[in-house]
């Protein structure tokens, strides 16, 4: 044993250290791969020695090795052997190594459990730092809720050194065990006022974070923080502050107004650039307080942001908080636009990029000529095909944005578009061609114009696609074929174009676009025919056939399957023509009937947005499977039985032709209403002719015969020029209106009458624009939820904190140290705290059931906002169905509509719960928690939610008082609102029509055990039957029998009370006996009964 | 506040050994088999910081601290990428830039960058200040740091950094109390290692 010792000992003397390693791999430069190699085998030999000094050298050098790339996963068991040394100095290399080396993947991690817990706890506080430091590095889910507990103990450590770490390290437990959250939270509040400023600012840290993504649920720390925010000094500490006010102020408007103050001083005060730039980037874009603009104070931060940050080095973060400041003080940041076009010549990328994102955000009708004039002088100096790219893009992007909101000349666009087409070896010709085949399509009034540049464009397709370096951009003319043959109406020289699409070299171009060439060459064809054949030149309509079946072999040929077909069968109907022609039968007519119609543009999320109507269950059999069973004489039964029942329940959405007949007139309605809708009109292209404002178009006369390059000035600048001239010319005109109108309002001295500034709605576009919205598909919903991530790590902590804790919320405490750990964790998982699971299972069930309408009511939340226009946001009509399978639960059913031209979110319903009526929650959720409204409601949508109650007794109505808080998002914010609302459970909601035989009813009355009860009620004047139908529909009742003006009546209740009714009517009264088996439930009822008789 | 010798005026032939040949460790390029944005790393635990990597003016790395789990081979590849683009930076462009869906704050001391990534929220300057803190922090414990003594006490730097960050996010912001730990954990460690002397581990005392 000794003698193995001092082997061991004298051979570690010889073994090399880190420092040898370093030095031995620096002076084997030439072959470093095989020394390492050679090291890492004596690594292994060491780690299978005893001694634990030895094996300690051996991870420190390998957790050098992986840092310079290789894989040393193998020795993980080896990292915990020295992770669990008893010496500080081996843990400190063993935690080292695993935090360097371990992740989730690593299987032998769960056996760091309990050594790990053992650190923890130890006495050394350099230990129990040590194993913190690690554990935030590779901490699993099942390490977190192992330890959790350990953790939150170590947060009230008596040496802040620990205190801090743990505090810290708490965030990383919470990601990976939410749980933990909620039983952790008061004692990291606790941390918030921590005597030592070290463990104080790590928890501001912790609780910053969380809040940052989650802010709601942190809105009530707001005071202690604003407390933190004037009291520290920390410069770290205030930032993390900041941030999460950034956080909260949207949520919390009244925040905002508080925070100006204490933020301007440390504007004013503060020399940290890192304090400054965070102000100016959280907070004051969301400060949209009407004091921060009159003080002209955002001005100065943009002023200071500009000079302070000058230099190149941090110029980049100055554009960067401009784009922060550009979403709510536009114009502060408008008038840098000089400096920030001057920032596109920077040589460095990123600034170059940035500029051109804050470009975007910059562009108003005003000023899109101009800025987009300056980008392209900037496409044709750039250098380097990426770059060049970059500007094409944003040039497209800041054009098209928001459905071409700032493009007031769509001659101008397209010519930019044409001239963006010379770029050499850009990677965008699809985006070209995309945008121009975008426009022609949805703006109308263009057509004749696109139509005629494209017609160029196919002209001088040998300058795009003569190049091979220019192939990208050859996919313009892939629009240019489309456009021209679809819309040939407005070509001028149609035969000249057809002749260019029909040149040999087309047959050079790739595939899918001589396809496009083939294809609109008929159309192209079609029109020349008609043509010739009105004009009577039957000569040159069999020359153009001629020439047609000349040329298109050349594409009959062609090697691209598509191309082939589409030419074969074209030629074979050119020849059927020609045939035709010879016999001279007219056949324009027919050939262009080929093409007629016109295609819609048609949202890309169209279909997703249908909603899946009511009662309509995708996932339903349409027929029952076919059953396993062979016994023939049973199905027929069956089949029959399901049938009759399928048809009752899915009546809803079959929707007979008269139905949609008439829907499909309401939306040509609603379309004709629609300024953005113009193809109401049967045949809209031959129309287009007569659309008022086509002959203000200037129609720039087009040279053919020169090529695309145009010397001297680009074509897209004239119309700057003349775009100039036309905004002045309306400018004077307006001047003259406006002179009249002061002369008509003399002495009347508007304010805004002297502003002489021209906004950006006085700017009349040049074309009768008319940009055809999407076609989406009626009751489509506008969902935003498509681009939510599910896999969100920081949705589970969306936790409500403020909630007292459940007795369940503990974390789990490991009190045996056993193998059990080691158990899978799904075993061991604790069921706490589960949130957000929703209870929705239980409500289909209630689908099938009788649904009547109870009682409708209609609540309207008047909001004032600013301005004090009394507006209408949320109505919210509700009805109660009893349940038949649950006799202690009724559902309700509410529609919420969203009346407003806002956003409605987050909503969320509570109820104050009775002692008898309770609102189904649930589980794990206390009696204060609201349950959230399963969907969002955009402008004008309605939707409907259930709830789902419990009550005890139900032989009395009920009133319940509740509240719906939800929020309202539009454009100048979001705001917290609340409707206050009474749900009035009638007894007549808790009976169910249930239908009764005569015979049994008489049963019924006669065994005597029901209680007996009457009402009268005098002055009514309507006819018996229709006195019985409202009973019938107000009281859930049926009729058994009816004699004369006289008639028995039966309902049941959902916890099966009998009501029996007696109903007769006299000259102008009518009175009612009613029996039941519980007194105060009839005497209820015919309260109820006699309330709406009495209004009849 | 300039730093006393990392500051970036050094010329760094004179003030560091050079190591001029490639790594050789690392796998050659990428192939296309995938697009770029495959691994892109998600949106990490920790905001303020998703990693740290020193890395020499040749492209070795020197250290590299990570705070999001990454498999080694996504680690990899964002470290050879990275220390491409940030090396092909010349001096006078700014010290950030967007790299994926990440900010990048560099900034170069002697021949050493030290390079963080960053989310998109967070603010660049204090990740400068950090980093500028834990250059100071490095320099007060090796006296006047220099990139050998990063290579060969390369465990020192990461206690170091341990010290100052915990999980991305800063732990101690005085510089005084990071180093009085480090001293102390230190000190914990010779006395554990000072008795044992090689004769008295074979047993002859």
């Amino acid at each position: 044993m000794a003698l193995k010792m001092v082997k061991g000992s004298i051979d570690r003397m010889f073994d090399k250290n880190l420092q040898d390693l370093v030095r031995g791999i620096r002076n084997h430069k030439e072959d470093e791969a095989k020394y390492i190699s050679q090291c890492i085998d004596e690594i292994k030999q060491e780690l299978k020695q005893d001694n634990i000094a030895v094996k300690a050298n051996a991870v420190c050098k390998l957790t050098y090795l992986q840092m310079l790339g290789y894989d040393i996963s193998w020795a993980a068991f080896n990292i915990i052997e020295v992770m669990s040394a008893s010496k500080f100095t081996f843990k400190r290399i063993g935690y080292l190594a695993a935090s360097q080396c371990f992740h989730e993947g690593t299987d032998v991690i769960m056996l760091t459990t309990n050594q790990i817990r053992k650190d923890l706890s130890s006495p050394n506080q350099y230990d129990t730092g040590v194993a913190l430091t690690g554990l935030s590095c590779f901490v699993t889910p099942d390490l977190a809720r192992d330890l959790a507990n350990d953790i939150m103990t170590l947060m009230s450590h008596t040496k802040p050194y620990i205190r801090k770490k743990a505090v810290l390290i708490m965030y990383k437990v919470f990601l990976k065990y939410p749980e933990s959250l909620r039983p952790a939270f008061p004692r990291l509040k606790e941390k918030l006022e921590d005597p030592d400023p070290g463990v104080q600012s790590a928890a501001v840290n912790v609780i910053c974070e969380l809040a940052r993504r989650n802010p709601k649920n942190y809105l009530s720390l707001a005071p202690l923080f604003f407390k933190l925010m004037t009291s520290s000094t920390n410069n770290w500490v205030l930032i993390k502050i900041i941030k999460l006010f950034g956080a909260l102020t949207p949520l919390e408007p009244r925040l905002g107004k508080k925070l100006i103050e204490p933020l301007t001083n440390l504007i004013h005060s503060t020399s940290a650039m890192s304090l400054l730039y965070e102000c100016v980037n959280t907070v004051i874009p969301i400060l949209k307080s009407p004091v921060l603009a009159r003080n002209n104070t955002v001005f100065l931060y943009v002023e200071k942001l500009y000079f302070v940050f000058f230099p190149p080095t941090v110029k980049y973060l100055g554009l960067l908080a401009m784009s922060k400041i550009l979403k709510t003080h536009p114009k502060s940041v408008q008038s840098h636009k000089d400096l920030i076009l001057q920032c596109l010549d920077d040589k460095d990328e990123s600034i170059r990029l940035r500029a051109l994102d804050l470009l975007y955000g910059m562009v108003s009708k005003k000023n899109l000529m101009e800025i987009v004039k300056k980008l392209m002088i900037h496409v044709d100096k750039a250098e380097g095909t990426t770059y060049r790219d970059e500007l094409l893009t944003k040039i497209i992007d800041i054009c098209s944005q928001s459905n071409y909101q700032y493009i007031t000349n769509f001659e101008w666009y397209i010519s930019i578009l044409v001239e963006l087409t010379r770029l050499e070896g850009t990677r965008h010709g699809h985006l070209i061609a995309a945008q121009m085949l975008d426009v022609a399509i949805r703006v109308k009034a263009i057509r004749k114009f696109a139509v005629s540049q494209m017609a160029m464009l196919l002209d001088n397709a040998h300058l795009i696609a003569s190049n091979t370096q220019r192939n990208g951009i050859c996919e313009v003319l892939y629009a240019a074929a489309w456009i021209c043959g679809e819309f040939s109406d407005h070509l001028e020289e149609s035969n000249q174009t057809l002749e260019a699409m029909l040149r040999p070299k087309v047959t050079t171009l790739p595939g899918h676009i001589q396809a496009v060439y083939v294809q609109n060459m008929v159309k192209l064809y079609a029109s020349i025919l008609q043509q010739k054949e009105q004009a009577g030149e039957k000569e040159a309509a069999q020359e153009i056939t001629q020439l047609m079946i000349d040329r298109l072999p050349q594409f009959v040929q062609s090697a691209d399957l598509e191309v082939q077909e589409r030419a074969s069968c074209i030629l074979q109907l050119i020849k059927y023509i020609q045939k035709l022609q010879i016999k001279e039968v007219p056949v324009a007519e027919e050939v262009i009937a080929l093409f007629a119609g016109e295609l819609n543009p048609v949202a890309p999320k169209a279909q997703k947005k249908v909603p899946v109507p009511e009662g309509l269950d995708l996932d339903a059999w349409i027929n029952e499977p076919p059953s396993d069973s062979e016994s023939e004489d049973e199905k027929p039964r069956t089949i029959f039985h399901d049938e009759e029942q399928r048809h009752s329940r899915h009546r809803q959405p079959e929707i007979d032709e008269e139905e949609l007949a008439r829907r499909r007139e309401v939306r040509k309605q609603e379309q004709a209403n629609n300024p953005f809708y113009i193809k109401s009109s049967p045949s809209p292209q031959k129309q287009y002719q007569d659309t008022p404002g086509v002959e203000h178009i200037p129609v720039v006369q087009i040279d053919l015969s020169v090529p695309l390059k145009v010397p001297g000035m680009p074509m897209s600048d004239q119309y700057v020029k003349l775009e100039e001239e036309r905004r002045h010319k309306q400018k004077l005109e307006k001047d003259k209106k406006k002179k009249k109108q002061k002369k008509e309002k003399k002495g009347k001295h508007r304010r805004h009458n002297s502003l002489h500034t021209e906004s950006d709605e006085d700017i009349a576009p040049a074309q009768h624009v008319d940009i055809i919205t999407e076609e989406m598909p009626e009751n489509a919903l506008p969902s935003d939820e498509d681009d939510k991530d599910p896999n969100d790590p920081y949705k589970a902590l969306d936790i409500d904190l403020d909630k007292p804790l459940a007795d369940s919320e503990k974390l789990p405490v490991q009190r045996h140290r056993n193998a059990e750990n080691l158990k899978s964790p799904d075993t061991e998982a604790p069921l706490v705290g589960k949130k957000s699971k929703k209870p929705k299972k239980k409500e289909k069930k209630h689908k099938e059931k009788e649904r009547e309408k109870e009682k409708k009511k209609e609540r309207e939340k008047k909001v004032t906002e600013e301005g004090k226009k009394v507006v209408c946001v949320l109505s919210a009509t509700y009805d109660i169905q009893g349940n038949l399978q649950n006799d202690s639960q009724v559902t309700v059913s509410v529609i919420f509509e969203n009346k407003s031209t806002s956003f409605l979110k987050s909503m969320e319903l509570n109820v104050l719960d009775s002692l008898n009526a309770k609102m189904l929650r649930p589980e794990g959720s206390s009696v204060h928690d609201g349950i959230p409204v399963p969907f969002q409601l955009p402008p004008g949508i309605s939707n409907e939610a259930q709830f789902v109650f419990t009550l005890q007794s139900i032989v009395m109505a009920q009133k319940l008082k509740g509240t719906l808080s939800f929020i309202v998002k539009n454009d100048n914010g979001s705001t917290h609102e609340k409707l206050d609302f009474k749900l009035h459970f009638s007894c007549a909601s808790y009976l169910i029509t249930t239908p009764c035989y005569s015979d049994a009813f008489a049963k019924l009355l006669e065994s005597g055990d029901l209680h007996m009860s009457s009402i009268k009620v005098d002055g009514i004047s309507i006819s018996f039957q229709h006195l019985l139908a409202k009973i019938c529909f107000y009281h859930h009742f049926s009729v058994v029998e009816r004699v004369d003006s006289c008639a028995s009546m039966y309902s049941r209740s959902i916890q099966g009370h009998h009501v029996c009714l007696l109903v007769k009517k006299g000259e102008n009264s009518v009175s009612v006996d009613g029996k039941c088996n519980d007194s105060t439930l009839l005497s209820n009822l015919l309260d109820e009964m006699k309330e709406t008789l009495s209004k009849c | 506040m300039p730093h006393p010798r990392c500051g970036p005026e050094d010329t760094p032939e004179q003030a560091w050994p050079d190591f001029p040949e490639e790594l050789p460790d690392l796998p050659p390029s990428p192939g296309r088999e995938k697009p770029p944005w495959w691994d892109v790393p998600e949106a990490g635990p920790m905001n303020q910081m998703q990693f740290m990597l020193l890395f020499s003016r040749q492209g070795k790395l020197r250290l590299q601290k990570w705070y999001v789990p990454l498999s080694d081979k996504e680690k990899k590849k964002i470290t050879r990428e990275l220390v491409q683009t940030v090396l092909a930076r010349k001096p006078k462009m700014c010290s950030f830039l967007e790299w994926r869906d990440l900010k990048i704050v560099y900034k170069r001391y002697a021949s050493l960058y030290f390079c963080c990534a960053i989310e998109d929220q967070d603010n660049e300057l204090i990740t400068l200040e950090i980093i500028h803190r834990y250059v100071e922090l490095l320099d007060k414990y090796f006296g006047s740091v220099c990139e050998l003594d990063i290579i060969f006490n390369f465990e020192k730097a990461y206690f170091i950094l341990d010290e100052f960050l915990l999980g991305g996010e800063v732990q101690e912001t005085s510089k005084k109390n990071v180093l009085k730990a480090i001293e102390q954990a230190d000190l914990l460690q010779e006395e554990a290692e000072t008795p044992r002397s090689v004769l008295e581990e074979i047993g002859l005392t």
